[in-house]
C-alpha cells in the first residue's frame, strides 16, 4: 500500500514538472451543429477555432491545444449538461461561442461554478454584460443593444421616425424590442404598436397586415432565423415595401440575406459587427475558410469565434497556465486586443469586447457583382458609441 | 365601417381571407396524409420530409435547370411521387401486415434521415424562390391587399382538393380503392392488381405533398425544417378531421385555417396552440374526428 502511494506520488511529481513546461489547452466549441442556427455558427465555428489555434502557433508558445466540439440542439439543458461533462470528465478549459441565449445563460452559470473561462459569439442577449455578467464571461461579436443602438438611431435620424415591431414572443425578442424601442423614443421617434408573434411561425400574412394598418413608416422585426426571413419574404409579397414602408431587420445575418435573395432583400437596413468582404484582410480570412465549408460564406458570429479564440490563447501564453479562469479573464482583459478580422480593441470589465460596429443596407440584385457581393457600408458606429455604457449595464462587477 | 369585438371589420374579413389561405395548405397536406391513411392503414410521418422535397425540387430545378414554377408545378409532384413509389416498394409493403406504430415509427425516421441529407447538404438557413412572374403584385379588394399568388393557392388547392375527392369517392377507380381496403383478397379474386393500386395510391398522396411543397415556395422559406415545423398541425388537423376521412381532411383544413387567422386577431400568442386546444376538446366529445366514421 505505502509503495503504491509512494509511486503515485513519484509519478505525479514527475508528469507535474513534465505539465509545467509545456501548457496543455482544451477549447470546447459548444453551438448548433443541425438546425436553426448551424449556418451562423455550426461546424463553421469549429473551422474558425481550429484557424485560431493554426495562427497562434501553441509549439512557438510551448502549449499544445485541442478542440472538441459539440451540438447543444438549442436546448439549455442539454447544454448545460454537455458544459458539466467537459469541465469536470473532459479537462475542457475554455466553452466558446454558444448562440441561443438561453443556453448561453445556463452555460455562463456552470462556466462560474467550474471557475472555467466561456467566450461568447453567437448568443445575443445583452443580459451577459448587464445583470448576469460574471467574471468568467468575455462576450466577443455583438449584442442586443448594440444592434437596436446601431439600427434604430440610424433610421429615427434619416426619418423613419414611426415604428411598428413584430417580436417573437419569447426573452431574446422581448429584450430585442425593449432594447429598440428606447433607442426609437430616445431619439425623438414614436413607436405605434407591435404584436407579438410565436417563435418558428410559418405565416405572417396577419402580423403584417396589421403592421401595414398601423401606418408606421418603419416595421421592426425583433425576431431571427426562419422567422425574419418569412416576414420579409412574405411582406415583399403583401407591398410592404412597395408602399413606402421599410422593414428594419434588428438581427439579420448575411446567411439570412442569402436565403432571401437579394430581390427580396433589396433596401434591408441592418447592423453587422463583421462582414466578409470588407477588406483585403477579412477577404483572405473568409478563403481560407471556406476551403472547409465550400459555398458558404462567414458569418460575424464565425469571426468572433476567430478572434476571441486567439485573443485567449495569447492571454494563456502570458500567464503560462490555463487551469484558473478567472485569473485568464482577467489577463485577457488586461492585454489589448488585436487580430485581423477586428482589428485593435480591448475587453471592458463587465466582459463586453469593445469594437466598431457598421450599418450596412442590402444591394440591388443588379449592384452585386458576385456571389456574397450582398452590402453596401451606409455608416461607421465608432467603438466607444456601438455598445452599452458601462454604467448603464447594471453589472453587478462593476456596481459593487 | 364597423366594429366587431373591437376589432374593425375591414380587419377582420382580411383575416378571414388569410386563414382560408393558410387553410389550403392545411388541406392539401392532409387530403393527402388521409388518402394514405385511408387506403394504406400508414401514418405517414415523412410527410413533411416529402412536403421539403417539393420545395427543394422547385428550387433545384430552377437554380440548375432553368425551369419554372409552372413547369414545376407539373414536373415535382411526379418527381416527389416517384420517391414514394420507391419507398413503399422497399419498405413499407414488407411493415403491411404489422401494427400501425411500426409504420409510424419507420416513416418517422425516414423523415429525419431525408431532412438531415437536406441539411447537410443546403444548410440550416434556406434557399430563395421568387414569386412566379405572371402572378406578382395584388389588387386591393378594399378590405385588404390581396396578393396575387395567394389568390391563385386558394383557387388551385380547391381544384386539386375537389378533384382528389371525386376521383376516390365517385369514379369507378376510386370504388376500386375502397374496396381493395375493406377487402384485399377479394378484389384480387376479381383481376385487380391490388400491391400496384397500393404503391400507386402511396405515390399519389406523396406526390399532393410535393405539390403543396410547390406552391410553398414562392411564400415560405424554402429549409430543411420547413417541413417539420407545419407537419404536426396537419396531424392535428388530420386527428380533428377524422383519420381517413377525405372530405373531412379538406373540411377540417379550411376551417381550422380561419380559426387560426382569427386567433391571430385576438390573441395573436395563443395561434400556435389554438389548434391543439380544438385537437383535445374535439378527442374528448368525438374520439373519431369530426367525420370519422367509428370502428
Amino acid at each position: 500500500m505505502r509503495l503504491i502511494a509512494f509511486l503515485t506520488f513519484t509519478a505525479a511529481a514527475v508528469f507535474g514538472t513534465a505539465a509545467q513546461a509545456q501548457v496543455n489547452v482544451k477549447i470546447g466549441v459548444l453551438n448548433d451543429m443541425s438546425s436553426l442556427y448551424a449556418d451562423i455558427s455550426g461546424p463553421g465555428s469549429v473551422t474558425a477555432a481550429k484557424m485560431a489555434v493554426e495562427d497562434f502557433n501553441p509549439a512557438a508558445h510551448g502549449m499544445k491545444v485541442e478542440i472538441v466540439s459539440a451540438d447543444h440542439q438549442n436546448k439549455p439543458d442539454v447544454g448545460s449538461n454537455i458544459a458539466r461533462q467537459w469541465f469536470d470528465v473532459d479537462h475542457v478549459d475554455v466553452i466558446v461561442d454558444v448562440p441561443t441565449s438561453s443556453v448561453a445563460l445556463a452555460v455562463s452559470d456552470v462556466a462560474r461554478e467550474k471557475n472555467k473561462v466561456f467566450l461568447i459569439s453567437g448568443a445575443a442577449s445583452s443580459d451577459l454584460t448587464g445583470p448576469k455578467c460574471t467574471p468568467n464571461n468575455v462576450h466577443w461579436t455583438y449584442d442586443t443593444w448594440m444592434l437596436a443602438n446601431g439600427t434604430g438611431k440610424a433610421l429615427v435620424k434619416t426619418g423613419g421616425d414611426t415604428w411598428f415591431f413584430l417580436t417573437s414572443d419569447y426573452a431574446f425578442g422581448h429584450a430585442l424590442e425593449h432594447d429598440a424601442a428606447a433607442v426609437v423614443t430616445a431619439n425623438g421617434g414614436k413607436v405605434l404598436g407591435e404584436v407579438l408573434h410565436p417563435l418558428n411561425t410559418q405565416d405572417f400574412s396577419s402580423f403584417l397586415l396589421q403592421a401595414q394598418a398601423s401606418k408606421a413608416k418603419i416595421i421592426g422585426l425583433a425576431n431571427a432565423g426562419g422567422d425574419t426571413i418569412n416576414a420579409i419574404k412574405q411582406g415583399a409579397e403583401f407591398g410592404i415595401t412597395a408602399g413606402g414602408q421599410q422593414f428594419a431587420g434588428l438581427l439579420v445575418f448575411v446567411t439570412d440575406v442569402n436565403a432571401l435573395g437579394l430581390k427580396t432583400a433589396q433596401g434591408l437596413v441592418l447592423t453587422e459587427t463583421w462582414y466578409w468582404d470588407m477588406n483585403d484582410a477579412n477577404r483572405a480570412w473568409t478563403k481560407r475558410w471556406q476551403a472547409e465549408n465550400a459555398g458558404k460564406l462567414p458569418s460575424m458570429v464565425v469571426a468572433g469565434v476567430y478572434a476571441e479564440t486567439l485573443h485567449y490563447l495569447k492571454a494563456v501564453a502570458t500567464l503560462k497556465s490555463a487551469p484558473d479562469g478567472k485569473a485568464v479573464v482577467n489577463q485577457m482583459k488586461a492585454l489589448p486586443t488585436e487580430d485581423p478580422l477586428f482589428g485593435k480593441g480591448y475587453i471592458r470589465a463587465d466582459g463586453r469586447k469593445i469594437h466598431p460596429a457598421y450599418l450596412f443596407q442590402v444591394k440591388k440584385p443588379e449592384e452585386s457583382k458576385y456571389p456574397g457581393d450582398d452590402y453596401i457600408l451606409r455608416a461607421t458606429i465608432p467603438a466607444e458609441e456601438a455598445f452599452r455604457p458601462l454604467k448603464d449595464g447594471n453589472c453587478p462587477m462593476v456596481t459593487n | 365601417m364597423f366594429e366587431i369585438f373591437g376589432v374593425p371589420s375591414q380587419a377582420l374579413f382580411g383575416q378571414l381571407l388569410l386563414g382560408l389561405i393558410n387553410g389550403s395548405f392545411y388541406a392539401l397536406l392532409s387530403l393527402g396524409l388521409a388518402v394514405i391513411f385511408g387506403m394504406l392503414n400508414i401514418i405517414n410521418f415523412t410527410h413533411g420530409a416529402q412536403y421539403m422535397m417539393g420545395a427543394f425540387a422547385a428550387f433545384l430545378l430552377l437554380r440548375h435547370a432553368g425551369i419554372g414554377y409552372w413547369l414545376a408545378l407539373l414536373i415535382v409532384p411526379v418527381i416527389v411521387g416517384a420517391t414514394g413509389v420507391v419507398i413503399e416498394r422497399l419498405f413499407l409493403k414488407r411493415i403491411q401486415k404489422l401494427d400501425h406504430l411500426y409504420g409510424l415509427i419507420l416513416t418517422f425516421g425516414l423523415a429525419l434521415i431525408i431532412e438531415g441529407l437536406f441539411r447537410n447538404y443546403y444548410g440550416s438557413s434556406g434557399q430563395p424562390y421568387g414569386v412566379p412572374e405572371s402572378l406578382q403584385g395584388g389588387r386591393n379588394l378594399g378590405f385588404m391587399f390581396l396578393p396575387n399568388y395567394r389568390a391563385w393557392v386558394i383557387a388551385f388547392s380547391l381544384l386539386v382538393c375537389l378533384c382528389t375527392w371525386f376521383a376516390i369517392e365517385r369514379t369507378r377507380l376510386g370504388s376500386y380503392l375502397r374496396a381493395a381496403t375493406e377487402n384485399p383478397a377479394l378484389v384480387r379474386a376479381f383481376g385487380i392488381n391490388v400491391p400496384r393500386m397500393v404503391t400507386l395510391t402511396y405515390g399519389f398522396g406523396v406526390g399532393l405533398a410535393g405539390l403543396a411543397g410547390v406552391m410553398a415556395a414562392p411564400i415560405y422559406n424554402v429549409s430543411p425544417q420547413m417541413g417539420s415545423d407545419i407537419i404536426i398541425v396537419v396531424f392535428a388537423v388530420v386527428v380533428i378531421g377524422g383519420m381517413g376521412s377525405i372530405m373531412g381532411a379538406i373540411v377540417t383544413g379550411f376551417t381550422l385555417g380561419i380559426v387560426e387567422g382569427l386567433t391571430k386577431v385576438f390573441f395573436p400568442e395563443a395561434s400556435n396552440t389554438v389548434i391543439f386546444v380544438i385537437m383535445i376538446i374535439v378527442l374528448l366529445v368525438r374520439p373519431a374526428g369530426l367525420f370519422g366514421r367509428s370502428a
